[in-house]
């Protein structure tokens, strides 16, 4: 008896973790747009429906295996997460946050209802990519996707850290997003780098989007909003703005929801993601890795 | 004493009772097409709540977006109070206005240190909150919602927004909502002026709250079913998308806002599927041309009326 619960605590660890990472890649991307442009990207979680969908149309339409299909989806998204960033967000770099926030508001209505009418409101299945073989070790089970899904997020994350990190560009994003202003005085041209970082970011959510395809084999146009803002909530806990902060809360509120479930009220899981949300926000409103910055009059 | 009978508010209350009175005379002739007096009743539930959004996003300038978890308190509250208890309609719609004040007091009051962004996802979150309470509460009927019998009349409807509006513009002129416009332009000089921060935001948006709160009671007690997905953060965003098209901080410009929206949405009511696009383009294309809204912070005002009634009451101050 003792065994099975040791062994239930430790599969809901293994789920938790799967879903933790599809929400670790999306607040990555909140979280690298918020810090470089200080706005709530609010579509972020209808980009990655559309990544779901391409994703889709690239395994039953093109034929495509998974890793082409991710690839294909990463591009589609990339790119569509410029255009929308050109289009709606850089003629209000510089209007007040309202205005930006609505205008994300606005761009996410438009992508799922504009989604509803292009591929309708039906739900579809995502066609099995991967093998059914499970792996048990001490009698917690694996599945080939849930470790499919991990492996893909990590490396995602690690090729990420080595972008911001080492390279000229990542140096460009991290001046640009401490200072614009100064940045823009050294030459680097903030408005390439605020793309890229669209770009990066929508890549990272077409990514989930495939694996949430994958994981919860069916896809519909809405499906982006409670993932979106749970990866919101995901980013706040971990201190928006800092990439490591969005993995590490990502994989948290994952395990957090994993473990409610567990208990028999997945009803209430959303509700212990916003409870959370608000907890960590009255009580260190810059997350678990934030720093406290104090305001100057 | 100040004097009440001046000019412009004499015309002010004319046209209420006119437009009342033409309308109830359509109603009871049966002139009117029921689906003109549902929007009707719908513009002013809207209406409630886009003012009462306002007092808090444009006057006081804190970013809530989690208005639909007031409604819906104040929907549900009224609900049991009118259908399950059988109390008279008048206390159902205060009951669940009370309640919903309360909630918006015990909300406010630690989340209201928060400032912009941080403050608006965490009212989402209490608003997301409600909702999945209210679905996992098999009293109020859970995910399949909760039928009533339908009480709210054209009249109730009216008058209960005609007082709503008429006690948040007072509210706005008052020494209160001075403060709390202060507290918009800016927090910190209007702290240090001796305005007590806290307690002004904290009243605005318990107030806030009370009306949303009083719309959700009107909503429930008319549209004979409510059901938690109603109360979805779709709507909270709706009644933002009213106040900004008006022009945040404008009262009359949330009213303004909330006729239109409505309108609009029982425009396209035959096209659904474009509905919400239109919407979203419309919104993104406002806000890259004209973001400060249609009448931005003016408000629509009968003051070229009033010049002799004023003289009359600077005369008497």
């Amino acid at each position: 008896m003792g065994s099975s619960i040791t062994q239930q605590i430790f599969q809901q660890i293994v789920n938790g973790l799967s879903l933790g990472s599809i929400y670790a890649l999306i607040a990555l991307g909140y979280t690298m747009v918020y810090g470089i442009v200080k706005l709530i990207n609010f579509a972020h979680g209808d980009i990655m429906m559309v990544g779901a969908y391409s994703g889709w149309f690239a395994i039953t339409v093109l034929h495509l295996p998974f890793l082409p299909a991710l690839i294909f989806a990463m591009v589609s998204c990339a790119l569509l997460g410029v255009i929308i960033e050109r289009i709606a967000y850089k003629p209000l770099r510089n209007a007040t946050r309202i205005a930006a926030l609505i205008t994300a508001i606005g761009v996410s209505l438009f992508l799922e209802y504009g989604g509803m009418l292009l591929v309708t409101p039906q739900v579809r299945t995502y066609p099995p990519v991967f093998p059914e073989t499970m792996y048990s070790i001490y009698g917690v089970i694996f599945k080939y996707g849930d470790i499919v899904m991990l492996v893909t997020s990590v490396v995602l994350m690690v090729l990420l850290h080595i972008t911001v990190q080492y390279t000229k560009m990542g140096k460009a994003m991290r001046a640009v997003s401490f200072d614009k202003d100064a940045a823009l005085l050294m030459g680097i041209n903030t408005n390439n780098i605020i793309s890229f970082t669209f770009a990066i970011g929508s890549a990272l959510a077409a990514a989930a989007g495939v694996l949430m395809g994958v994981y919860f084999n069916t896809i519909d146009p809405l499906m982006g909003i409670i993932p979106g803002l749970k990866a919101f909530v995901a980013a706040v806990l971990g201190g928006i703005g800092i990439i490591p902060g969005a993995m590490v809360g990502g994989l948290m509120l994952g395990l957090i929801e994993s473990i409610v479930s567990g208990f028999g009220a997945s009803t209430w899981r959303d509700a212990v993601a916003f409870l959370i949300l608000i907890l960590v926000l009255i009580v260190k409103p810059s997350g678990l890795f934030g720093k406290n910055v104090r305001e100057k009059v | 004493m100040r004097n009440w009978f001046n000019r412009q508010n004499i015309v002010a209350l004319l046209g209420i009772v006119l437009l009342y009175a033409v309308v109830q005379g359509l109603i009871v002739f049966d002139i009117m097409p029921p689906f003109y007096k549902l929007t009707l009743i719908q513009i002013c539930i809207y209406i409630i709540l886009a003012t009462s959004l306002n007092l808090i996003n444009g006057i006081t300038g804190q970013f809530s977006i989690g208005h639909a978890g007031f409604m819906a308190v104040g929907a549900y509250i009224s609900a049991i109070i009118t259908a399950i208890q059988h109390g008279p309609l008048l206390v159902g719609l205060l009951g669940g206005a009370i309640v919903a004040a309360l909630a918006g007091f015990l909300v406010g009051l630690p989340t209201l240190r928060l400032k912009g962004d941080y403050l608006a996802i965490a009212t989402l979150g209490f608003g997301e909150i409600v909702r999945i309470i209210f679905l996992n509460t098999e009293y109020v009927g859970g995910a399949a919602g909760f039928t009533l019998p339908s009480k709210i009349t054209w009249t109730w409807a009216f008058a209960l927004m005609a007082i709503s509006v008429v006690l948040m513009k007072n509210f706005v002129g008052s020494t209160h909502g001075r403060a709390c416009i202060s507290i918009r332009e800016n927090e910190i000089a209007a702290e240090s002026m001796g305005v007590n921060t806290t307690k002004y935001k904290v009243m605005a948006f318990t107030m806030g709250a009370f009306f949303a709160g009083l719309a959700g009671g009107i909503y429930a007690n008319y549209f004979y079913i409510i059901q938690p997905m109603t109360f979805n953060f779709l709507l909270s965003f709706n009644i933002l998308v009213m106040i900004v098209l008006g022009g945040l901080g404008s009262m009359t410009g949330g009213i303004l806002g909330a006729i239109v929206m409505t309108l609009a949405s029982a425009l396209l009511a035959g096209v659904p599927e474009w509905r919400n696009i239109i919407t979203a383009v419309l919104l993104v294309l406002m806000m890259i041309f004209r973001p400060t809204g249609i009448l931005g912070t003016k408000e629509f005002s009968l003051s070229f009326l009033g010049k002799k009634g004023d003289k009359n009451a600077a005369s008497k101050n």
